[in-house]
């Protein structure tokens, strides 16, 4: 354990919190720059430079990876690198998650770059040099192992989130989504704060490992406590992650945000908070026994596991119901994503929920098989809402409706969106799919098949909700949501013969409203559409990869 | 040496590609690719028939690769084990039912495909999404890989969704909404069977004993099969004392559940009487080419992985259960038949007429042993054709008259001669006329049924008298009687629709008189089949 309160900072820890570090000094620059800057001058650049930065820290991190798996290969493995007096960890789950975080980010402002308008935003600079502290924040979040250092992490992300949405200021359901979004953030945050000063009374301790050790020695006297402390992170955590029954903010805030805004809260704020929680809830409430590696529970602490492996699921369960059902009515495109986000964390809460401590599995992959299924929903939900900002653009009610008749309009982008609904509905052969099955092989290696069943249940009544995508797109017309009237597919003339009538091929209205296709949301479709399906055929590589890197016992349970 | 399983999978792909560089508007060329490209995976069938059947003598031809691996994380059993993965393997093979299948498949889609002449619109995707549903359909029937199986069966639902939501019918996005949420449901709970199953069954184990272990979670049918019937294996020792758990013992609840799982699954396909209410929809909905392939193909999957994956994984189940469904077997066999008998549409009849026979086919797996199994597989192919006859001479009928119901219709055989027979004929072969298809796979089916369940067998034969009484009413009734003067200037076929009708005669004539072309391949792979059944009982 680490007794040394101060430890300074060296050059080679710099090089260390190079991600970090990167989009600090970015965020510095472009706000003085854009403070500086005559009012005249033209802010296009801001959107390019943030994505550089992103682009940057992100290489810095995949450098790293590559670095730590050759020494992996090699034989001798990095363990976990500890810095700021033990309070910010270096170590592989932190890095796995960076990528997906900072992927994810770079498509959202190739999203902005091709969406956001003088017109909509008048504060462009300051909307680019608000999403990188919002992901500074992720970051910050997952590679934390300290109380206080995690709650900064994540309200950095927070108040950040909550300036994006509000940031269409004369937008009348932005003003309310970003209301809406801070009292409940900031309620969800004192939850937070609440079960985490009783882990600190119980324990004396803010850092994760020396809690984790404090509550395998003595967490039987305080298990009221642990309980309770443990079901106020569950709710704070579950308001961040919009698990049902803490969803309820989510399809107002999404509707009030800007499009890649919305995006940013799926994927990003999502993934980050749903990372952070997997590992306390295997750092703290799963491991606290032990802090020596992994092992098979005595009878005596196995209820508590059992407990928090129960709710978690019951939550992922829940989520997944709510999510599906209420998305079955929504029509309007925005708050049917977020619906779909909702559910989306309820899959992504079960491999968190796995309980790898019950004897009657040998199942341990919970890792791999959550980052499989978020780096999937990454690319498919942003791909989704990129789509989304493209169709919706200038029309008011960002209603389903807006997709009628897309593939006259715009076939390629119509095609595209059809992967993505297929992968968020979890059709073969999409990256969404994979997700799934490895997610289902767990749940039912772990005999849990409750859960299965519910997913697969929940997964059919999601075909309903995503197909009416595909629907729209293809089988109605653009300027009318009524069938189409020319659709009569038995002619009664016999003579008019095969080939000789006139072409009738192309049904589609002549008038129609163009869709405009940027270069840059272009680019973050087909990047994510190529990932959707390639991630799908060839996952092996990159499974090896981020099973070669990950341990349990290393990079989540290792006490300083 | 060539992948000729790969080439015909995939061979409709060569379609596609060409069609999606031709522009939209040159119809005629669009049509020409189309259906050449559904003959092309014909030509490689019958070749390969030909090839396994006469040339390999009963070998038959597989093809294996492995597709994905994902290590799997092993931290909790380290000591124990040195490499835990969880693999599919790209694992085609034509061996056994599967080869009468993808005949069946090919001949039916290249004629669907032909018929599909009646399409006016929106030709080019609607070939594409044709030739990519053959695709799923072809890929079925040939994997062996339960993970490879479900990709198939599951991405024919897509195709399908569009081909009835975009060229259907009135109320086509609602039938496609009902087939997709339907099957989609049925996929879902196999997905859940096939996980148990590969949970447990799926584990095999590599590496020498006392060594640490490499342990290999897969869907191999094959494999599995054999884990299934090992007394020694993981599968089926029983956990010992606490210090010893086996988490991949197949308890009997669980086995149960799979089997139940397996049995909903497939039984939405076939489909079972509870769950029948979404084809009704589709074949009333889609257009009729599309209806072709939906009652001839789609519907076969169901009885398919009912045998291929249902029998041969848990036999003692289906042993254990027969009596089960032999009476669901019975209620699909009556149940069709009395509706299809008051239907006053003609697609609506052929419908429930098609829930009646399929009915024949759990009555031949009920049967658990060599003739039931053979009647049953025959019976897939037979109605294969049978019906997908019938909804070509449908499609023409109602491109004539635009309506298909039987009190609208009337004395055809006066203008439409040649339509008429056929219908007959299709009507004599679905109810089992002897010398056509239907007859040699009901009676077999019934046979393999009498030696175990005498009762049901005669309550099944009950049905074949049945369906005498409907399908008569409903052909007769449109060919003889008064003219309607609306269709008085009727013509009759056109060569260009006459040849797929008269091709798919020839398959159910060409079955009729020589049953041995299906069961010839089918013997094989049913003995496999009922050696392990034996060995269970």
């Amino acid at each position: 354990m680490n007794t040394q309160l101060y430890q300074p900072l060296q050059g080679s820890d710099l090089l260390l919190m190079a991600p970090e570090l990167t989009l600090v000094i970015a965020v510095i620059v472009m706000s003085i720059v854009d403070l500086l800057l005559p009012r005249s001058i033209n802010r296009s650049w801001i959107g390019g430079m943030s994505l550089i930065a992103v682009l940057v820290s992100l290489g810095t991190v995949i450098w790293t990876l590559v670095d730590r798996y050759q020494d992996a290969i090699a034989g001798h493995k990095v363990g976990v690198i500890e810095l700021l007096g033990g309070s910010y960890r270096i170590d592989d789950f932190g890095l796995l998650i960076k990528v997906v975080l900072l992927i994810g980010t770079a498509l959202v402002i190739l999203i902005s770059i091709g969406h956001i308008r003088e017109s909509d935003i008048q504060h462009r600079g300051e909307y680019y040099y608000l999403l990188l502290p919002a992901v500074l924040g992720g970051l910050v979040l997952v590679s934390s192992a300290d109380l206080i250092t995690l709650f900064v992490g994540l309200e950095l992300l927070s108040i950040s989130s909550y300036l994006l949405v509000a940031i269409r200021k004369r937008d009348r359901r932005s003003t309310e989504g970003a209301y809406k979004y801070i009292v409940l953030g900031s309620t969800a945050s004192a939850f937070i704060l609440y079960g985490m000063s009783f882990l600190y009374g119980m324990t004396g301790a803010t850092h994760l490992g020396q809690i984790a050790e404090a509550l395998a020695q003595n967490a039987d006297q305080f298990l009221p406590l642990l309980y309770l402390s443990m079901l106020l992170l569950l709710v704070g955590f579950g308001f961040k992650i919009a698990a049902a029954p803490f969803h309820a903010w989510s399809p107002d805030v999404y509707e009030g945000a800007p499009t890649p805004i919305a995006a940013f809260l799926s994927v990003v704020s999502k993934g980050a908070v749903l990372a952070l929680l997997f590992r306390l809830v295997f750092h703290i409430l799963f491991g606290f026994q032990y802090a020596d590696g992994l092992g098979y529970l005595s009878s005596a602490g196995a209820f508590i596991n059992e407990d928090v492996s129960l709710i978690l699921l019951s939550i992922a369960a829940l989520s997944m119901i709510v999510g599906t059902t209420m998305a079955l009515r929504q029509v309007k495109v925005k708050r049917l994503l977020a619906l779909s986000g909702v559910a989306n964390a309820g899959y992504l809460l079960v491999p968190l929920g796995l309980n790898i401590f019950q004897p009657t599995a040998w199942y341990s992959s919970n890792f791999s098989t959550f980052w499989y299924y978020l780096i999937a929903y990454a690319f498919t939900t942003i791909g989704a809402f990129a789509v989304l900002a493209m169709v919706c653009r200038g029309t008011e009610h960002e209603e389903l409706k807006s997709f009628a008749g897309l593939y006259y309009r715009a076939p390629w982008l119509a095609v595209a969106m059809t992967i993505f609904v297929l992968s968020l509905a979890g059709i073969p052969i999409t990256a969404g799919f994979f997700g799934k099955l490895y997610i289902l092989l767990g749940a039912v290696a772990t005999h849990a098949l409750w859960l299965a069943i519910i997913m697969m249940v929940t997964s059919v009544i999601s075909f309903y909700v995503y197909f009416g995508f595909i629907r729209h797109m293809f089988m109605r017309d653009c300027e009318s949501v009524s069938h189409l009237q020319t659709a009569q597919p038995q002619s009664f003339e016999l003579e008019s013969e095969v080939g000789l009538e006139s072409p009738k091929g192309h049904v589609g209205p002549v008038s129609f409203k163009r869709i405009h296709v940027s270069v840059a949301s272009g680019a973050v479709v087909a990047c994510s559409a190529a990932a959707v399906i390639i991630l799908a055929i060839f996952p092996n590589e990159l499974m090896t990869w981020v099973n070669t890197l990950l341990s349990l016992a290393n990079d989540i349970y290792a006490a300083s | 040496m060539v992948p000729w399983l790969t080439l015909l999978a995939f061979s409709p792909l060569v379609g596609v590609l060409l069609l999606s560089l031709v522009p939209h508007e040159r119809v005629k060329l669009l049509r020409c690719i189309g259906i050449a490209a559904a003959l092309l995976p014909l030509l490689l069938a019958l070749f390969i028939y030909t090839y396994v059947n006469v040339g390999g003598q009963g070998s038959s031809l597989t093809e294996r690769y492995n597709w994905i691996a994902i290590p799997l994380n092993i931290e909790a059993i380290q000591p124990y084990v040195q490499s835990w993965s969880f693999e599919i393997d790209y694992h085609l093979s034509i061996g056994g039912l599967s080869l009468p299948l993808v005949v069946m498949t090919a001949i039916v889609t290249a004629m669907a495909a032909w018929a599909s002449l009646t399409i006016k619109q929106r030709v080019k995707s609607y070939y594409i999404w044709f030739l990519l549903l053959e695709v799923g359909m072809l890929g079925v029937f040939m994997a062996r890989d339960l993970f490879l199986f479900f990709l198939f069966f599951e991405w024919t639902l897509v195709p399908m969704f569009f081909l009835i939501g975009i060229w259907g019918f009135a109320k086509r996005e609602k039938a496609a909404n009902r087939f997709l949420v339907y099957n989609g449901l049925g996929s879902a709970l196999l997905l859940v069977a096939f996980l148990i199953l590969t949970a447990t069954a799926g584990l095999s184990v590599r590496g020498e004993a006392g060594a640490p272990l490499h342990l290999v979670y897969s869907g191999d049918l094959e494999q599995m099969i054999r884990q299934l019937s090992d007394a020694q294996s993981f599968v089926n020792t029983l956990p010992g004392p606490a210090s010893s758990f086996n988490p991949f013992y197949l308890s009997e609840a669980w086995r149960t559940t799979a089997f139940v799982l397996l049995l909903l699954a497939f039984g939405i396909k076939l489909p079972i009487f509870p769950f029948h209410t979404w084809m009704l929809r589709v074949h009333v909905e889609a257009p009729t080419p599309v209806v072709m392939l939906h009652s001839g193909v789609l519907l076969k999957m169901g009885a398919y992985g009912l045998i291929q994956f249902g029998v041969a994984l848990l036999p003692q189940s289906f042993v254990s259960w027969s009596t089960v469904l032999a009476i669901i077997g019975l209620i699909n066999i009556v149940y069709g038949a009395l509706l299809a008998y008051v239907q006053k549409e003609l697609r609506l009849l052929l419908a429930y007429s098609s829930i009646s026979h399929m009915g024949f086919v759990l009555l031949g797996i009920a049967a658990m042993n060599d003739i039931g199994m053979q009647g049953a597989v025959l019976q897939i192919v037979s109605h294969g054709f049978i019906s997908a006859l019938f909804f070509l001479l449908v499609g023409c009928l109602l491109e004539r008259t635009g309506t298909s119901r039987i009190d609208e219709l009337g004395g055809l055989a006066k203008r439409l001669p040649f339509l008429s027979a056929m219908l007959l004929l299709a009507g004599l072969a679905s109810l089992g006329l002897p010398g056509l298809s239907g007859f040699m796979a009901e009676l077999l089916s019934l046979l393999g049924l009498y030696g175990q369940l005498p009762w049901a067998a005669i309550v099944g034969g009950l049905g074949i008298i049945l369906s005498a009484v409907y399908v008569l009413r409903g052909v007769l009734a449109i060919t003889y009687g008064p003219l309607d003067m609306r269709f008085a200037q009727l013509k009759d076929t056109r060569a260009v629709e006459a040849v797929p009708a008269v091709i798919l005669t020839l398959a159910i004539i060409v079955i009729g008189v020589l049953p041995a072309v299906v069961t010839m391949p089918v013997q094989q792979g049913i003995e496999h089949i009922i050696h392990i059944i034996q060995a269970g009982r």
